[in-house]
């Protein structure tokens, strides 16, 4: 088995705020990242697929595959956009980078039959960089 | 203990399958099956276990690696076309997943020891895009 990962970016603004706390306790918890204006990043997620390398191609994956489905699910969606008011999914969670990269890895797996309709490959992994300092791995097999 | 070396080769190659058409070569692989070949300054990183010797309190001997890796990959591979110049790519598609696991089986003869044995390689083709292989059982 082989691992292929590509890496791909896309800047957006989000504001990490929980509804169940109050204003000193969100203040308290988040610090900068609660400024109720928002403020936004250079995002980089790494997205690593496994599987057998197929004998006519020598490749385990189909890069521009990937891409599109990446592209579609992801990239568009979120590029340029405020994560907090135009992302479904944050409206009901805070947009962190956990949380971020489980909804990366529930698009990717929800639409990956379509487009990888055989055995293999198989999302393994996606991470994301809000910034250089840190990395956030979430396993496809967390998600549902 | 995991411990990963660098090292860093430029070469060129073509992704063409030779049981295939050049309509279907060019729709498999795009731009890289331009039979002329293109390049790319490759970035290998090849990660060893093992556990820190209780004298030296080092793995293994990080210049011996170096050795190896620049006798057994760099000097191999650096500044040639890979189809042409480096078996097996004269039959086997020079893709990064083909090349890892040929790095991999090049240097596996040499890092088996009690001290430092191969546990990954990864290719990088482009800053974006690496392939990672951990040998038959990984």
């Amino acid at each position: 088995m082989i691992e292929v990962t590509r890496k791909y970016r896309f800047s957006a603004s989000h504001r990490l705020h929980a509804p169940q706390l109050d204003e000193a306790e969100n203040r308290a918890l988040y610090g900068k990242c609660n400024n109720p204006f928002g403020h936004g990043h250079n995002y980089e997620i790494a997205v690593t697929v496994r599987g057998p390398v197929e004998p006519r191609s020598g490749r385990a994956v189909d890069a521009e595959l990937l891409d599109g489905l990446v592209r579609r699910q992801v990239l568009e969606p979120f590029e340029h956009r405020n994560l907090n008011e135009e992302v479904e999914a944050f409206r009901a969670a805070v947009p962190t980078s956990e949380n971020l990269g489980r909804e990366v890895v529930r698009r990717l797996k929800q639409n990956w039959q379509a487009v990888f309709p055989a055995d293999w490959p198989r999302l393994e992994r996606v991470a994301i960089a809000e910034t250089s300092r840190n990395a956030f791995e979430v396993s496809a097999h967390e998600i549902e | 203990m995991l411990i990963t070396r660098k090292a860093e080769f430029s070469a060129s190659h073509t992704c063409r399958s030779p049981g295939l058409s050049e309509s279907e070569n060019r729709a498999l692989f795009g731009a890289a099956a331009n039979p002329h070949g293109h390049g790319h300054n490759y970035v290998l990183e090849v990660t060893l276990e093992g556990t820190p010797d209780p004298v030296t309190g080092m793995v293994l001997d990080l210049k011996a690696l170096k050795e190896t890796l620049n006798r057994e990959v760099v000097e191999i591979y650096d500044h040639r076309f890979l189809n042409r110049e480096v078996a097996p790519f004269d039959h086997v598609i020079p893709t990064p997943e083909n090349i890892a696991i040929d790095i991999w089986n090049r240097l596996l003869p040499h890092l088996s020891g009690p001290r430092g044995k191969l546990h990954g390689v990864r290719i990088y083709e482009t800053p974006d895009l690496y392939v990672e292989y951990f040998g038959d059982a990984g």
